[in-house]
Parts: structure tokens; sequence; C-alpha cells
């Protein structure tokens, strides 16, 4: 096969017909944008929302307390005291997937500030629970163990609380707050992290450490959840079965017992979000694969009419000495030649697209390697499958009746 | 007489058209040796073409045998003719069939292009010696489109002369061209017979069979004639008689 000599007819053939050229490619570039476009966008908001569900903490584990009965009535978790702290010091110490671990008991009530006053939620927590909520202390620091064994009074606040209680912008630092007439010193300020997407205030938040909530406060001896993270996201099975077999052993259930704890994990939350996005991934995929089908449908068109178009010039090319073979590969060449460079054209523009959209409409979009790869192959392979048939008709034909026809 | 190019023996050629049986060729035989220039003649449906057509190994008989430079055609494959015809055969068409918007060049390189033994300077060198041989050594780079009739044509002869073939065959190769024009032609294909080319000029013109060296003529799928020129005339001297066109 003279593969080098066939190559440059098809070339020249295809100079010669810019236009055609163009417009058989048009299909193909279309659909390739097209998939890369929508892919991008499908992904883009995909991983918006795993950002966000992360930016709470993806590695989070939560445990409450949970399935006691108490002669046959269910009881409200809140009103359950089955998680104690020794529960969680049992846990901090013995599990081995486990990057950071905290109480957690909450109180509401007024908070007051010279004349200034804000009703908020206070948690009382342990040292890891920034860690795992994934919060930054801005200004001043986070309370520490020795607090914590003291039950010191002290406080560390987010931004809208510092907004609400000091008004006039002097520096919280060091300065005392009320809580239910009982001092607490501000030590630290959280970075802000605004409304997430539930539009909930995340800078509405006022940290103390949970002894104090327990014993100043409350005066109670459970803890009302834990807060833990996994050491990484795909540890945080691992980590679940582990917190389970210990709480077991340490509340002493017996293998029929239930649980009389519940441990919840943020991945699942982020299965029913992904299996949102993935359903409106997958249907921006439909529409982009039946572009791409359109684009091979058109280049078969295109070459259909082409080789009809281009009998006589079949009919010389055999006349000449040019075999079936030899006209089959040169329509093929030129299918493949048109399906590459649309399909290159294709990346650049949708590529091109998905920034655009990205600058201009300030929608999260992420470009997929595999999407460009995908597009780029089932392109060329249209182009390849739907040139073949031409192809062959062209090939078929007969030299004199190629020469002949008008 | 050089040795024998082509030679026929009872050819016969039927094509079945619905439940009929055309006969276009009812047992020709002849044979042509190199350098000679020979017009196959006849009225339309006498065979001509079908005959031109086994000629150019782009049909075969239905029955008898034809060589081809020694070579058996008869039971040849669609491929095996198609390399034949590349290596043996130059073909000059009455409509002159070059490829559009391309130029003299490359249109006479495009029967070397199908053979992969050739380099791409020696394709080259050969496309630019059969056009100079034609008269259009100033003429290689322009387009199909931007040449008249007779340049058209004679690019055409050039593409049919670039593989050197066995055998030159025309097809009413001055059937579109004005009577000045196809003296031109006519001279050139004189200059070729001249330089030892066998050439094969299938036409319905009687005028052109005094320029050829052997006439035969067909009618009805026989040869009916079949004779030798002794006299040929001279393009060149009738294009000078011819009165000046006026028109140019």
């Amino acid at each position: 096969m003279n593969w080098s000599n066939l190559f440059k007819i098809s070339l020249k053939a295809l100079s010669n017909n810019k236009m055609r050229a163009f417009l058989t490619m048009l299909g193909i570039i279309i659909g390739v944008a097209a998939v890369i476009t929508m892919i991008a966008l499908g992904q883009g908001a995909k991983k918006n929302i795993q950002d966000e569900i992360s930016g709470m903490g993806s590695n989070m584990i939560m445990i409450h307390p949970g399935g006691e009965r108490r002669g046959g009535v269910r009881l409200d978790p809140s009103e359950m005291q089955t998680l104690k702290e020794s529960d969680y010091e049992v846990l901090r110490k013995e599990n081995l997937f486990l990057a950071g671990i905290s109480p957690n008991v909450s109180m509401s009530g007024q908070l007051v500030s010279g004349n200034s006053n804000y009703p908020s939620s206070v948690s009382g927590v342990g040292t890891d629970y920034i860690a795992i909520r994934q919060l930054n202390v801005a200004e001043g620091e986070m309370f520490t163990e020795t607090d914590i064994r003291k039950s010191a009074k002290v406080c560390v606040i987010g931004t809208t609380i510092v907004d609400n209680l000091f008004p006039d912008g002097s520096n919280p630092i060091g300065r005392i707050i009320r809580l239910n007439q009982v001092p607490l010193k501000v030590i630290g300020i959280l970075e802000s992290k605004g409304y997430n997407s539930m539009g909930m205030d995340q800078d509405d938040i006022v940290l103390v450490p949970y002894t104090t909530v327990m014993k100043r406060f409350r005066a109670i001896d459970y803890l009302e959840g834990i807060f833990a993270s996994a050491i990484t996201e795909d540890m945080t099975d691992l980590a679940t079965a582990d917190i389970e077999e210990i709480l077991r052993r340490q509340h002493k259930l017996k293998d029929s017992d239930p649980d009389d704890f519940m441990i919840r994990t943020q991945q699942e939350l982020s299965e029913i979000l992904n299996t949102t996005t993935n359903l409106l991934t997958t249907l921006l995929a439909c529409i982009a694969g039946i572009s791409l089908l359109v684009g091979g449908i058109g280049i078969m068109n295109i070459m259909y009419v082409s080789v009809t178009e281009r009998t006589r010039e079949i009919g010389l090319r055999m006349s000449v000495g040019a075999r079936g073979i030899d006209i089959l590969v040169q329509f093929l060449i030129e299918a493949i030649l048109i399906s590459i460079t649309g399909g290159i054209l294709g990346i650049l523009l949708g590529c091109g697209a998905s920034a655009a959209v990205r600058w201009l409409g300030n929608w999260p979009v992420a470009i997929q390697p595999w999407s460009v790869i995908l597009s780029f192959l089932v392109c060329t392979f249209t182009g390849v499958f739907f040139g073949w048939y031409p192809a062959k008709k062209a090939a078929a034909l007969d030299p004199i009746d190629a020469l002949r026809y008008e | 007489m050089g040795k024998t190019v082509i030679e026929l023996q009872g050819i016969r050629r039927d094509f079945i058209v619905g439940d009929e049986t055309v006969h276009a060729l009812r047992g020709v035989s002849f044979s042509i040796s190199e350098g000679e220039f020979v017009t196959i003649m006849g009225s339309s449906g006498s065979g001509k073409s079908t005959l031109l057509n086994i000629l150019g190994c782009l049909d075969t008989p239905t029955a008898g045998e034809y060589y081809l430079d020694g070579i058996s055609v008869r039971k040849m494959s669609k491929n095996k003719r198609a390399i034949l015809r590349n290596r043996k055969i130059g073909f000059v068409f009455q409509n002159y069939n070059l490829l559009a918007k391309t130029t003299a060049i490359e249109n006479v390189e495009l029967p070397l292009m199908y053979n992969a033994d050739i380099s791409s300077a020696e394709r080259r060198q050969r496309a630019i010696a059969a056009l100079q041989s034609v008269g259009l050594g100033d003429r290689m780079e322009h387009k199909s489109n931007q040449m008249s009739g007779g340049q058209m044509q004679r690019v055409a002869i050039a593409r049919a002369l670039v593989n050197n073939p066995a055998v030159i065959l025309a097809d009413e190769a001055t059937g579109n061209l004005d009577t000045r024009t196809s003296f031109e032609i006519l001279v050139l294909f004189q200059k070729l017979h001249a330089e030892g080319r066998t050439i094969i000029f299938v036409t319905h013109n009687p005028d052109i069979s005094s320029y050829s060296s052997r006439n035969i003529r067909l009618m009805d799928g026989h040869v009916i004639e079949d004779t030798v020129n002794t006299d040929i005339l001279s393009a060149e001297k009738t294009l000078a008689e011819l009165p000046a066109n006026e028109d140019d």
C-alpha cells in the first residue's frame, strides 16, 4: 500500500474543497465542544457541592445517643443520656482511624456585652472541634486542654457574634461577655465562613469548653453528641465500625441488644447530593452524545454526497491505475482527517466555551480530561464509521460507469 | 515492424440488458505493433467504445484472448488490471477529465501517485519532462480552470505519457475542440508517433484517418476494414493552410 502518496492525495482533495471539508467538520466540532462543555458544567456543579460538603468537614462522623426505649416508648434523642464523657475518652484513646474527636453539648441563651445583646446557641466542645469542622481562628487563640480541665470561663466566637456584640468595631479579644449571668472571656475570633448551602449562618457560633457547659451552665453528666473526623474520607467506614465496636463494649450491650447510639457520616449526605448531580451530568452527557451522533451523520451525509459528486474523479483515478482499495483508503483518510481536525477544533472550542462560562456566567466548571479523550475518540470513531460506507461505495464503482457519469 | 503490443483473438463481448443479450463485439481479431498510429472508426453502436474499454483493460471480453504487451488480460482480476493500466496504458479522453482546481503538473503526476516504486523527485521530474514534450513547459503551475480546451487536452496527453506506456488510447480526443485546436492536437499526436509511440485513436470523424498510419473500421461488432495508410498527411501542413482564426 502506498500510504504516503494516498495521504497526499487525500490532503490535496480536502484542500481543494475547503468549504465542504469545513461544513463536514462543523458537526464534529459542535458535537465534541458540546460534550466537553456540558460535562464540564455538570462536573463543575458536582465539585461545587462536594467542596461545600468537605468545607463542613467531609470526614466528619457524628455520634448521637439513640435507640433507647423505656417501657416500649421511644424517647426523644436529646433526652437520652447514654453518651458519657468516659465514652469520649475511650474513643479518643482507642480509635486509630480518627484524626480528631470532640464532645458536644449545647445550650442557648442571651449573650450580653455592655449595652448590646444577642441570642445565640453556645456549643460546648473539645479542642479538636475547630479541626473537625474545618474552622480557623483568625485572631486570638482556641482554648486549650488546660481550660477544659479547669472548666475555664472562656469562649471563641464567630464574626456574626462580634458584629452584634461589638458594633463599635472595638477589638473583642480579652473582653468579657455574659451568658446567663456567667462572664466569659473572649480569647479568639473565628474566620468567617459565610452561609452554607442550606442557608445557615456559619458565623453565628460561640465555642466554650464542654466541661464549662456541663458543669457551670447545665449541671449534666452526659454528652449530647460526639463529633469526630476520620483520618481520610476513605477511612470513614473503618472508623465508623471501630466506634460502634468500642461503644457497644463500653455500654456493655449484648449481641442481641440494638445500638443505643447513632452514627452518621457526612458521606451519606454527600451521596444524596451526588446522586442529584450525577443525574444532571448524565442528562447533559446524553444531550452531548446526541449532538456527537448528529455530527457523525453529518460526516456520512457529506461523504455520501461527495462520492456521487466526485464519481467522474473516481473514474479518472481508476482509469489511471487506482485500485478499489486505493479509492477506499483515500476516502477513509479524508474522513479521518476531517474527524481528527474537527475533534481538535472541537476540543479547543469546548475548552474555550467552558472558560467563557466560568468568566462570564460565574458558573463553576471543571473540564474533565476523560471527557476530552472520550469525545475525541468517539468523534474519530463516528467519523471513520460513517466515512466507511460511502468510501466502500466509491471503491466498488465500475470505472467505465464512473467515467461516463454525468 | 516492431514487436506486437496488442493482440486480439476472436474478441466477443455480450451485454445482458433485461431479457435480451446484446452482442457488442462479435469476434474481433487484429494485432497492433509497436510504433503504429491506428485510428479505430465506426458510427455509434458499432462497438468501438466497447472495444476501447477492452483495449484499456477497463473491461474484459466474454470470449476471445487479449494480450497486452504479451500479458493475457482475459482472466485478470480488477486490481491486477488497475496495476496494468497504471504501468502500460495512457488514456486521453474527449472531455479531458482533469482534476478540478489542480495544477497542470499535479494532474500529470497523478498516474505516478499510484505507483509506490517511483520517488516523489522522480515523479516531479518525469511530469516536467512530459509537460515539456507537449509544449506546456511554461504552464506547469496553471490550474485546470485557468486553461483553454487545447491546453487542457495537452495536459491530459502529458498525463497519458508520464508513465511511459506501451500504448496511448485516445477516445475522441479532438471531439470537444474547434478545428484549429483539433489540428494542433493532431500535430502533437503525429509528433509522438514520430517518436515511436504506439497510439490508438478512436473517433467517428473520418478525416482524422488520413493522418494516421493504419485505419480499422468497425460495424455492428465486426471489423469491416483494416487498411494501412501509405499516404499519411501532415497535420502541421494542414494547420498552416487553415485560415487564421480571427477570434483569437
